[in-house]
């Protein structure tokens, strides 16, 4: 048993697995911020009065909803980067990484959207309605009466979203951000593949970790928050 | 029409209305307020609203009387364009509703409405419901709005409930809170889309009598709702519609004891002997 432990602190010493989880909390941090604006942005499109910003909202999400992540961190490398030379840090590590904060944004706005949206469909049209009467124009109306309410009734959604957000976080090492957790533990089984049980475990236990608190909170966070109605 | 009419107020009328003596709240003579041109409206296949041509005199309270389905509700959620409406025109003040934008949010807040389903706003205490509108739309400071709102609560008699939640109150105060919400804008004309309804009938009256002391106040209203009791005793006119058409139009005795078409006749039958 000494022994095991003495392999799992070598491991640990050896690749900065802790580090690789910090960059994977950090990707999914910035990207989930950024979504998040984004997606609020993009939902108000699809409900507003105006059919050209609809239309926009809805051909955002179709497309890039049906694209693989993958497909749009590579993107964000070889076209945004290399071909428009792009540049987001003047650190080549900095640079992918903000490049993969964007390309994992771009693609889960479109779910954070979708997800507002399930939340408006829990605010009653009445609510709008009420809005529109006392005479407030679309946007304050969306801002101080629709949004509040839809935010709290898509809690669950968008804690789903943030759930698949820290996993597909790992499609960064797509992008060139090889010091985040799906490139070290590869590299980890490369280098000691006589530990492949362990070095699984390590960071499925890691990710368990860190998404059932995401779980836990976001049901707690939907049920305290709820509306009454 | 016959406008002149309503001022004889029947002997029979349980509470004549005060007459202030100002000549924004003499029904015979007040001016235009709300003005329906040759309004249609179809919901698909099916025709609504038929060539409506109304008008709401300043001070004026009119009740829209008829069966569901008869685009009663229609009518008054059309007059702040809740709904759109396909041709003919209506007019607030002189002024045609605009299409969309500012310039309709600016006319809405000109137009207060009492829902049937009271949506307060949900997420927020009964005070804010109130100062919301003055707040955002009017831009009135914090201080002031809230000072008018709690004046408004206690005038509509639900002072005590202010810092309370939507879903703490019963329908009847919430109603109330709806009403005094739609005061808070100061509207030129208040809308009433069956504010009873949906209520338990022991908060009927509590409604009702916020409603006929506004009425009592001067108020220009347009009230769709089944209370008779409330038309008898704050309506300057009675508008019966029946398959989207105005069918008959009079001033309330006259209405509900000698009405003079056969469906306005048939639909009381229904509804009154009980």
């Amino acid at each position: 048993m000494d022994d095991y432990f003495a392999e799992l602190g070598e491991l640990f010493e050896r690749f900065n697995v802790v580090g690789a989880f910090w960059t994977n909390i950090q990707l999914t941090f910035w990207a989930a911020l950024i979504a998040l604006a984004l997606g609020t942005v993009l939902a108000l499109m699809r409900i507003s009065p105006i059919a050209s910003l609809r239309f926009a909202g809805t051909a955002y999400v179709n497309v890039i909803r049906n694209t693989p992540l993958t497909v749009i961190i590579i993107f964000m490398v070889l076209v945004v980067w290399t071909l428009f030379a792009v540049t987001l840090a003047p650190g080549f590590n900095d640079n992918f990484f903000r490049l993969a904060v964007i390309g994992l944004a771009i693609y889960h706005a479109a779910f954070v959207c979708e997800a507002i949206r399930s939340g408006v469909n829990t605010v009653p049209v009445g609510q709008a309605e009420a809005a529109r009467a006392i005479g407030l124009p679309f946007l304050a109306a969306a801002r101080l009466v629709i949004l509040p309410q839809a935010f709290r009734g898509s809690i669950a959604p968008l804690g789903n979203t943030l759930i698949a957000l820290l996993k597909n976080s790992t499609v960064a090492a797509a992008g060139s951000v090889s010091w985040e957790t799906a490139s070290t533990m590869r590299l980890m089984i490369e280098f000691r593949p006589d530990h492949l049980y362990l070095i699984f475990f390590i960071f499925a236990l890691g990710y368990v970790v860190l998404v059932i608190p995401i779980g836990v909170v976001t049901t707690w966070l939907s049920d305290r928050l709820a509306v009454k109605r | 029409m016959d406008h002149e009419a309503i001022t004889d107020e029947p002997v029979a009328s349980s509470a004549p209305r005060p007459t202030s003596g100002t000549a924004t709240t003499d029904r015979a003579t007040g001016e235009p307020l709300v003005e329906l041109e040759g309004v249609n409206k179809h919901f698909g296949a099916l025709h609504v609203l038929k060539d409506i041509n109304l008008t709401v005199r300043k001070g004026e309270v009119l009740v829209v009387i008829g069966p569901s389905g008869s685009g009663k509700s229609t009518l008054c959620r059309a007059i702040n364009r809740l709904e759109t409406i396909d041709t003919g025109t209506i007019a607030i003040d002189g002024q045609k509703l605009p299409e969309e934008g500012r310039a309709l949010a600016r006319l809405r807040a000109d137009v207060g409405m009492v829902f049937q389903s009271f949506n307060l706003f949900a997420h927020k205490t009964v005070l804010d419901n109130v100062t919301l509108g003055p707040r955002k739309a009017r831009g009135t400071p914090k201080k002031a709005a809230a000072d008018q709102a709690r004046a408004l609560l206690d005038r509509v008699g639900v002072a005590n409930q202010a810092n309370k939640m939507p879903a703490q109150l019963s329908g009847g105060q919430q109603q109330r809170v709806a009403i005094a919400r739609a005061l808070a804008m100061q509207p030129k004309v208040m809308l009433f889309d069956e504010p009873t309804s949906a209520l338990d009938p022991e908060m009927v009256n509590e409604v009702l009598d916020a409603m006929v002391a506004l009425a009592r106040e001067g108020m220009t209203m347009i009230v769709v709702t089944h209370e008779m009791g409330f038309a008898r005793k704050a309506a300057d006119r009675v508008v019966f519609m029946a398959d989207g058409q105005i069918v008959e139009e009079a001033p309330p005795e006259e209405f509900f004891t000698a009405p003079k078409s056969d469906r306005a006749r048939d639909f009381l039958s229904k509804i009154l002997p009980h």
